[in-house]
Protein backbone atom coordinates (compact mmCIF):
# COMPACT_ATOMS: atom_id res chain seq x y z
CA UNK A 1 0.00 0.00 0.00
CA UNK A 2 1.47 3.30 -1.02
CA UNK A 3 0.64 6.27 1.11
CA UNK A 4 1.69 9.80 0.45
CA UNK A 5 0.57 12.45 2.90
CA UNK A 6 1.28 16.11 2.43
CA UNK A 7 -0.36 19.17 3.81
CA UNK A 8 -0.77 22.18 1.65
CA UNK A 9 -1.23 25.53 3.29
CA UNK A 10 -3.77 27.20 1.13
CA UNK A 11 -5.84 29.26 3.50
CA UNK A 12 -7.00 31.48 0.71
CA UNK A 13 -7.95 28.68 -1.63
CA UNK A 14 -9.67 26.62 1.04
CA UNK A 15 -12.80 28.69 0.80
CA UNK A 16 -12.53 28.62 -2.96
CA UNK A 17 -12.48 24.85 -2.99
CA UNK A 18 -15.65 24.60 -0.97
CA UNK A 19 -17.39 27.28 -3.00
CA UNK A 20 -16.92 25.30 -6.18
CA UNK A 21 -19.49 22.77 -5.06
CA UNK A 22 -17.14 19.89 -5.64
CA UNK A 23 -18.14 17.93 -2.54
CA UNK A 24 -19.59 14.79 -4.00
CA UNK A 25 -19.98 11.21 -2.98
CA UNK A 26 -18.42 9.56 -6.00
CA UNK A 27 -14.85 10.36 -6.84
CA UNK A 28 -14.15 12.23 -10.00
CA UNK A 29 -11.25 10.91 -11.98
CA UNK A 30 -8.61 13.52 -12.60
CA UNK A 31 -5.54 13.26 -14.75
CA UNK A 32 -3.66 9.97 -14.63
CA UNK A 33 -6.85 8.23 -13.50
CA UNK A 34 -6.50 9.64 -10.01
CA UNK A 35 -9.71 9.84 -7.98
CA UNK A 36 -9.95 13.13 -6.11
CA UNK A 37 -12.43 13.59 -3.27
CA UNK A 38 -12.88 16.70 -1.21
CA UNK A 39 -14.21 16.13 2.30
CA UNK A 40 -15.44 18.84 4.60
CA UNK A 41 -15.38 18.18 8.35
CA UNK A 42 -17.53 20.04 10.84
CA UNK A 43 -19.17 19.28 14.17
CA UNK A 44 -19.98 16.41 13.97
CA UNK A 45 -20.02 15.08 10.44
CA UNK A 46 -18.12 14.66 7.24
CA UNK A 47 -19.54 15.86 3.94
CA UNK A 48 -19.76 13.66 2.03
CA UNK A 49 -20.13 10.94 4.61
CA UNK A 50 -20.43 8.21 2.00
CA UNK A 51 -17.62 7.89 -0.53
CA UNK A 52 -17.26 5.42 -3.38
CA UNK A 53 -13.97 4.76 -5.18
CA UNK A 54 -12.59 2.14 -7.56
CA UNK A 55 -10.21 -0.52 -6.41
CA UNK A 56 -6.68 -0.13 -7.69
CA UNK A 57 -7.11 3.46 -8.81
CA UNK A 58 -5.13 6.03 -6.81
CA UNK A 59 -7.21 8.25 -4.52
CA UNK A 60 -6.45 11.69 -3.21
CA UNK A 61 -8.53 12.88 -0.28
CA UNK A 62 -8.59 16.63 0.27
CA UNK A 63 -9.67 17.31 3.84
CA UNK A 64 -10.58 20.63 5.40
CA UNK A 65 -12.38 21.63 8.57
CA UNK A 66 -15.18 24.18 8.58
CA UNK A 67 -14.97 24.97 12.26
CA UNK A 68 -12.39 23.37 14.58
CA UNK A 69 -9.65 20.80 14.83
CA UNK A 70 -10.90 17.39 13.71
CA UNK A 71 -9.21 14.16 12.79
CA UNK A 72 -9.59 11.67 9.99
CA UNK A 73 -8.70 8.06 10.53
CA UNK A 74 -9.20 5.18 8.12
CA UNK A 75 -7.55 2.23 9.87
CA UNK A 76 -8.05 -0.31 7.08
CA UNK A 77 -5.72 1.71 4.87
CA UNK A 78 -3.48 3.01 7.68
CA UNK A 79 -4.51 6.59 7.02
CA UNK A 80 -4.63 9.37 9.59
CA UNK A 81 -4.76 13.13 9.23
CA UNK A 82 -5.29 16.22 11.30
CA UNK A 83 -8.01 18.34 9.77
CA UNK A 84 -7.73 22.02 10.54
CA UNK A 85 -9.65 25.11 9.44
CA UNK A 86 -7.86 26.95 6.70
CA UNK A 87 -5.64 24.04 5.75
CA UNK A 88 -6.28 21.51 3.01
CA UNK A 89 -4.78 18.22 4.09
CA UNK A 90 -4.15 15.86 1.18
CA UNK A 91 -3.87 12.12 1.59
CA UNK A 92 -3.04 9.91 -1.35
CA UNK A 93 -3.42 6.16 -1.35
CA UNK A 94 -4.35 3.25 -3.58
CA UNK A 95 -7.33 1.21 -2.34
CA UNK A 96 -6.16 -2.35 -2.83
CA UNK A 97 -9.19 -4.16 -1.45
CA UNK A 98 -12.91 -3.91 -2.07
CA UNK A 99 -15.50 -3.47 0.64
CA UNK A 100 -16.99 -0.95 3.03
CA UNK A 101 -14.66 0.74 5.49
CA UNK A 102 -15.39 3.19 8.27
CA UNK A 103 -13.47 6.42 8.72
CA UNK A 104 -13.90 8.54 11.81
CA UNK A 105 -12.69 11.54 13.77
CA UNK A 106 -9.87 10.66 16.16
CA UNK A 107 -9.41 14.13 17.63
CA UNK A 108 -11.87 14.78 20.45
CA UNK A 109 -14.03 17.62 19.18
CA UNK A 110 -17.06 17.81 21.47
CA UNK A 111 -20.28 16.18 22.55
CA UNK A 112 -21.00 14.53 19.21
CA UNK A 113 -17.42 13.45 18.56
CA UNK A 114 -18.13 9.76 18.88
CA UNK A 115 -20.76 9.91 16.16
CA UNK A 116 -18.48 11.61 13.66
CA UNK A 117 -17.80 8.97 11.09
CA UNK A 118 -18.35 8.01 7.47
CA UNK A 119 -18.00 5.12 5.06
CA UNK A 120 -15.60 4.51 2.22
CA UNK A 121 -16.88 1.98 -0.31
CA UNK A 122 -14.30 0.44 -2.63
CA UNK A 123 -15.81 -1.23 -5.69
CA UNK A 124 -14.17 -3.64 -8.13
CA UNK B 1 -18.71 -22.69 47.12
CA UNK B 2 -16.93 -20.41 49.49
CA UNK B 3 -15.74 -16.99 48.62
CA UNK B 4 -12.18 -18.15 49.31
CA UNK B 5 -12.50 -20.94 46.78
CA UNK B 6 -13.79 -18.48 44.25
CA UNK B 7 -10.82 -16.28 44.79
CA UNK B 8 -8.34 -19.15 44.40
CA UNK B 9 -10.04 -20.35 41.25
CA UNK B 10 -9.90 -16.91 39.78
CA UNK B 11 -6.25 -16.51 40.64
CA UNK B 12 -5.49 -19.79 38.94
CA UNK B 13 -7.39 -18.70 35.88
CA UNK B 14 -5.93 -15.26 35.58
CA UNK B 15 -2.39 -16.10 36.61
CA UNK B 16 -1.64 -12.42 36.89
CA UNK B 17 -1.59 -11.79 40.58
CA UNK B 18 -5.00 -10.23 40.38
CA UNK B 19 -8.27 -11.68 41.50
CA UNK B 20 -11.40 -10.30 39.93
CA UNK B 21 -14.82 -10.54 41.50
CA UNK B 22 -17.88 -9.95 39.45
CA UNK B 23 -20.24 -9.00 42.23
CA UNK B 24 -19.65 -7.27 45.50
CA UNK B 25 -23.11 -7.16 46.90
CA UNK B 26 -22.16 -9.00 50.09
CA UNK B 27 -18.62 -7.85 50.34
CA UNK B 28 -16.93 -5.44 52.69
CA UNK B 29 -19.20 -6.67 55.45
CA UNK B 30 -16.39 -6.65 57.89
CA UNK B 31 -13.31 -8.68 58.66
CA UNK B 32 -10.80 -6.95 56.40
CA UNK B 33 -9.06 -4.13 58.14
CA UNK B 34 -6.02 -2.67 56.48
CA UNK B 35 -2.95 -2.24 58.62
CA UNK B 36 -0.35 0.44 58.30
CA UNK B 37 2.34 -0.48 55.80
CA UNK B 38 0.51 -3.64 54.90
CA UNK B 39 -2.57 -4.30 52.86
CA UNK B 40 -5.11 -1.61 52.22
CA UNK B 41 -7.92 -0.91 49.86
CA UNK B 42 -9.19 1.96 47.82
CA UNK B 43 -12.27 2.60 45.70
CA UNK B 44 -12.27 3.46 42.00
CA UNK B 45 -15.17 5.35 40.45
CA UNK B 46 -15.14 6.36 36.82
CA UNK B 47 -16.91 8.11 34.00
CA UNK B 48 -19.52 9.88 36.05
CA UNK B 49 -20.28 12.33 33.19
CA UNK B 50 -21.97 14.84 35.44
CA UNK B 51 -24.18 17.05 33.27
CA UNK B 52 -25.20 14.32 30.86
CA UNK B 53 -28.87 14.38 29.93
CA UNK B 54 -30.41 11.44 28.09
CA UNK B 55 -33.56 9.93 29.56
CA UNK B 56 -33.39 6.87 27.32
CA UNK B 57 -29.85 6.16 28.45
CA UNK B 58 -30.02 7.08 32.12
CA UNK B 59 -33.26 8.61 33.44
CA UNK B 60 -31.52 9.01 36.80
CA UNK B 61 -28.60 11.03 35.48
CA UNK B 62 -29.02 13.47 38.36
CA UNK B 63 -29.08 10.74 40.96
CA UNK B 64 -26.67 7.99 39.98
CA UNK B 65 -23.50 9.67 41.22
CA UNK B 66 -25.18 10.60 44.47
CA UNK B 67 -26.28 6.99 44.94
CA UNK B 68 -22.75 5.79 44.31
CA UNK B 69 -21.40 8.24 46.88
CA UNK B 70 -23.94 6.92 49.36
CA UNK B 71 -22.98 3.34 48.52
CA UNK B 72 -19.29 4.06 49.17
CA UNK B 73 -20.20 5.80 52.42
CA UNK B 74 -22.18 2.70 53.41
CA UNK B 75 -19.20 0.36 53.13
CA UNK B 76 -18.53 -1.12 56.55
CA UNK B 77 -14.82 -0.50 56.27
CA UNK B 78 -14.03 2.79 54.65
CA UNK B 79 -11.32 2.78 51.98
CA UNK B 80 -8.02 4.55 52.48
CA UNK B 81 -8.86 6.77 49.53
CA UNK B 82 -11.14 7.13 46.52
CA UNK B 83 -9.98 7.71 42.96
CA UNK B 84 -11.99 9.00 40.01
CA UNK B 85 -10.48 7.89 36.70
CA UNK B 86 -11.75 10.63 34.44
CA UNK B 87 -14.79 11.94 32.61
CA UNK B 88 -16.00 13.50 35.80
CA UNK B 89 -18.24 15.77 33.72
CA UNK B 90 -19.97 15.65 30.36
CA UNK B 91 -18.22 17.77 27.78
CA UNK B 92 -19.60 21.10 26.62
CA UNK B 93 -18.40 23.91 24.40
CA UNK B 94 -19.60 26.44 26.95
CA UNK B 95 -16.83 27.53 29.32
CA UNK B 96 -19.27 28.55 32.05
CA UNK B 97 -21.31 25.36 31.89
CA UNK B 98 -18.11 23.33 32.00
CA UNK B 99 -17.11 25.06 35.22
CA UNK B 100 -20.62 24.82 36.65
CA UNK B 101 -20.57 21.08 36.09
CA UNK B 102 -17.18 20.72 37.70
CA UNK B 103 -18.32 22.73 40.71
CA UNK B 104 -21.46 20.60 41.06
CA UNK B 105 -19.47 17.40 40.72
CA UNK B 106 -17.00 18.58 43.36
CA UNK B 107 -19.85 19.45 45.73
CA UNK B 108 -21.41 16.01 45.34
CA UNK B 109 -18.22 14.04 45.91
CA UNK B 110 -17.38 16.22 48.89
CA UNK B 111 -20.09 14.18 50.60
CA UNK B 112 -17.80 11.15 50.62
CA UNK B 113 -16.80 10.19 54.14
CA UNK B 114 -13.31 9.49 52.87
CA UNK B 115 -11.54 12.78 52.58
CA UNK B 116 -8.59 11.63 50.51
CA UNK B 117 -9.96 11.75 46.98
CA UNK B 118 -7.77 11.62 43.89
CA UNK B 119 -8.91 12.92 40.53
CA UNK B 120 -7.77 12.73 36.96
CA UNK B 121 -9.33 14.07 33.79
CA UNK B 122 -11.10 12.35 30.93
CA UNK B 123 -11.42 13.76 27.45
CA UNK B 124 -14.86 15.14 28.33
CA UNK B 125 -13.26 17.21 31.10
CA UNK B 126 -10.10 18.36 29.44
CA UNK B 127 -9.79 17.89 25.70
CA UNK B 128 -11.60 21.00 24.50
CA UNK B 129 -9.59 23.44 26.62
CA UNK B 130 -6.46 21.33 27.14
CA UNK B 131 -7.29 20.93 30.80
CA UNK B 132 -7.64 24.60 31.75
CA UNK B 133 -10.92 24.32 33.66
CA UNK B 134 -10.00 20.94 35.10
CA UNK B 135 -6.79 22.40 36.51
CA UNK B 136 -8.70 25.24 38.14
CA UNK B 137 -10.89 22.79 40.03
CA UNK B 138 -8.82 19.68 40.57
CA UNK B 139 -5.17 20.61 40.18
CA UNK B 140 -2.46 18.80 38.26
CA UNK B 141 -3.48 16.58 35.38
CA UNK B 142 -0.66 14.12 36.01
CA UNK B 143 1.13 13.40 39.26
CA UNK B 144 2.29 10.60 41.49
CA UNK B 145 1.85 9.73 45.13
CA UNK B 146 2.76 6.94 47.51
CA UNK B 147 0.51 5.00 49.80
CA UNK B 148 1.49 2.15 52.11
CA UNK B 149 4.33 0.96 49.94
CA UNK B 150 2.60 1.36 46.59
CA UNK B 151 3.65 4.04 44.12
CA UNK B 152 0.67 5.46 42.23
CA UNK B 153 1.16 7.34 38.98
CA UNK B 154 -1.63 9.21 37.21
CA UNK B 155 -1.09 9.55 33.48
CA UNK B 156 -2.95 12.17 31.47
CA UNK B 157 -3.85 10.87 28.01
CA UNK B 158 -6.76 13.23 27.39
CA UNK B 159 -5.80 16.91 27.62
CA UNK B 160 -4.23 16.56 24.21
CA UNK B 161 -7.35 16.11 22.06
CA UNK B 162 -5.38 13.72 19.90
CA UNK B 163 -5.32 11.29 22.84
CA UNK B 164 -1.58 11.44 23.32
CA UNK B 165 0.51 11.52 26.46
CA UNK B 166 3.18 13.57 24.77
CA UNK B 167 6.94 13.70 24.98
CA UNK B 168 7.07 16.09 27.94
CA UNK B 169 4.91 13.88 30.13
CA UNK B 170 6.80 10.80 29.00
CA UNK B 171 10.00 12.41 30.21
CA UNK B 172 8.32 13.20 33.51
CA UNK B 173 7.19 9.58 33.78
CA UNK B 174 10.69 8.31 33.11
CA UNK B 175 12.11 10.63 35.78
CA UNK B 176 9.43 9.58 38.25
CA UNK B 177 10.12 5.89 37.66
CA UNK B 178 13.86 6.36 38.08
CA UNK B 179 13.21 6.76 41.79
CA UNK B 180 11.66 3.32 41.93
CA UNK B 181 13.26 -0.08 42.31
CA UNK B 182 12.61 -2.57 39.56
CA UNK B 183 10.36 -4.55 41.89
CA UNK B 184 8.51 -1.58 43.37
CA UNK B 185 4.77 -1.88 43.59
CA UNK B 186 3.42 0.45 40.92
CA UNK B 187 -0.18 1.27 40.06
CA UNK B 188 -0.87 3.49 37.05
CA UNK B 189 -4.15 5.38 37.00
CA UNK B 190 -5.28 6.75 33.68
CA UNK B 191 -8.39 7.35 31.59
CA UNK B 192 -7.96 5.80 28.18
CA UNK B 193 -6.54 2.34 27.64
CA UNK B 194 -2.79 2.51 27.11
CA UNK B 195 -2.96 -0.37 24.65
CA UNK B 196 -4.89 -0.59 21.39
CA UNK B 197 -8.10 -2.07 22.70
CA UNK B 198 -10.29 -0.77 19.86
CA UNK B 199 -8.71 2.20 18.05
CA UNK B 200 -11.66 2.50 15.66
CA UNK B 201 -13.84 3.08 18.73
CA UNK B 202 -11.40 5.66 20.08
CA UNK B 203 -10.28 3.14 22.73
CA UNK B 204 -6.56 3.68 22.58
CA UNK B 205 -3.78 6.13 23.41
CA UNK B 206 -1.74 7.29 20.42
CA UNK B 207 1.57 6.94 22.19
CA UNK B 208 0.38 4.39 24.73
CA UNK B 209 3.01 1.94 23.51
CA UNK B 210 5.71 4.36 24.65
CA UNK B 211 4.16 4.50 28.11
CA UNK B 212 4.01 0.71 28.30
CA UNK B 213 7.62 0.46 27.10
CA UNK B 214 8.62 2.83 29.89
CA UNK B 215 6.79 0.72 32.46
CA UNK B 216 7.94 -2.64 31.14
CA UNK B 217 11.25 -2.87 33.07
CA UNK B 218 9.31 -2.78 36.34
CA UNK B 219 8.11 -6.18 37.47
CA UNK B 220 4.98 -5.21 39.37
CA UNK B 221 2.80 -2.79 37.40
CA UNK B 222 -0.97 -2.67 37.31
CA UNK B 223 -2.99 -0.17 35.27
CA UNK B 224 -6.48 0.95 36.28
CA UNK B 225 -8.43 3.01 33.80
CA UNK B 226 -11.92 4.02 32.64
CA UNK B 227 -13.21 5.40 29.33
CA UNK B 228 -14.76 2.20 27.97
CA UNK B 229 -17.67 2.07 30.48
CA UNK B 230 -17.34 -1.61 31.31
CA UNK B 231 -15.21 -4.04 33.20
CA UNK B 232 -12.35 -5.32 31.05
CA UNK B 233 -9.09 -7.11 31.77
CA UNK B 234 -6.06 -7.37 29.54
CA UNK B 235 -2.36 -8.16 29.77
CA UNK B 236 0.50 -6.53 27.89
CA UNK B 237 3.39 -8.76 28.86
CA UNK B 238 3.39 -8.86 32.66
CA UNK B 239 1.43 -5.59 32.98
CA UNK B 240 -2.24 -5.99 33.85
CA UNK B 241 -4.83 -3.46 32.63
CA UNK B 242 -8.26 -3.28 34.26
CA UNK B 243 -11.06 -1.04 32.99
CA UNK B 244 -13.85 0.13 35.31
CA UNK B 245 -17.55 0.56 34.79
CA UNK B 246 -19.17 3.94 34.33
CA UNK B 247 -21.60 5.68 36.63
CA UNK B 248 -23.71 7.10 33.79
CA UNK B 249 -24.08 4.64 30.89
CA UNK B 250 -22.73 1.32 29.71
CA UNK B 251 -21.08 0.60 26.38
CA UNK B 252 -20.99 -2.64 24.36
CA UNK B 253 -18.05 -5.01 24.40
CA UNK B 254 -15.30 -3.95 22.00
CA UNK B 255 -16.07 -5.06 18.47
CA UNK B 256 -19.38 -6.69 19.45
CA UNK B 257 -21.49 -4.36 17.32
CA UNK B 258 -20.73 -2.53 14.07
CA UNK B 259 -21.04 0.90 15.64
CA UNK B 260 -20.33 1.86 19.21
CA UNK B 261 -23.41 3.26 20.93
CA UNK B 262 -24.61 3.85 24.45
CA UNK B 263 -26.62 0.94 25.81
CA UNK B 264 -30.19 2.10 26.49
CA UNK B 265 -31.57 2.04 30.01
CA UNK B 266 -33.21 -1.25 30.93
CA UNK B 267 -36.23 -0.46 33.09
CA UNK B 268 -36.39 -4.10 34.19
CA UNK B 269 -32.82 -3.86 35.49
CA UNK B 270 -32.11 -0.27 36.51
CA UNK B 271 -28.40 0.71 36.64
CA UNK B 272 -27.47 -2.49 34.83
CA UNK B 273 -23.87 -2.29 33.68
CA UNK B 274 -23.07 0.61 35.98
CA UNK B 275 -21.08 0.46 39.18
CA UNK B 276 -17.81 1.04 40.96
CA UNK B 277 -15.09 -1.16 42.35
CA UNK B 278 -12.80 -1.57 45.25
CA UNK B 279 -9.22 -2.65 44.94
CA UNK B 280 -7.51 -4.46 47.76
CA UNK B 281 -3.76 -4.06 47.56
CA UNK B 282 -1.92 -6.88 49.24
CA UNK B 283 1.38 -5.12 49.11
CA UNK B 284 3.72 -7.85 50.34
CA UNK B 285 2.32 -10.36 47.86
CA UNK B 286 2.17 -7.83 45.01
CA UNK B 287 -1.41 -8.86 44.55
CA UNK B 288 -4.56 -6.87 43.89
CA UNK B 289 -8.09 -8.02 44.39
CA UNK B 290 -10.73 -6.18 42.42
CA UNK B 291 -14.31 -6.36 43.53
CA UNK B 292 -17.15 -4.89 41.51
CA UNK B 293 -20.09 -3.19 43.17
CA UNK B 294 -23.43 -2.12 41.73
CA UNK B 295 -24.58 1.49 42.09
CA UNK B 296 -27.00 0.46 44.77
CA UNK B 297 -26.88 -2.50 47.07
CA UNK B 298 -28.54 -5.43 45.36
Amino acid sequence: MKKITHAVLVAASAGFLMQQGVVRSVAREARNNEQVIRISASTFEYKPGEITVKKGVPVTLELISQDRHHGFKLPEFHLQANVQPGVVEKIRFIPDKAGKFTFFCDVFCGDGHEDMSGTLTVIE
Amino acid sequence: MTNLMNRRDLLKLTGMGVAVFVSGTAARAGGFRPQKNESFYFVQLSDTHWGFNGPNINPDSQGTLKKAVAAVNALDDQPDFVVFTGDLTQTTDDRKIRRDRMAEFRDIVSQLKVKTVRFMPGEHDASLDRGEAYHEFFGDLHYSFDHNGVHFITVDNVSDPMAAVGEKQLQWLQADLKQMKRDSRIVVLTHRPLFDLAPDWDWATRDGAAVIDTLMPYSDVTVLYGHIHQEHHHMTGHIAHHAAKSLMWALPEPGSVPKKAQIPWDASAPYKGLGFRDVEAEVAQARYEIEEFPVTKG
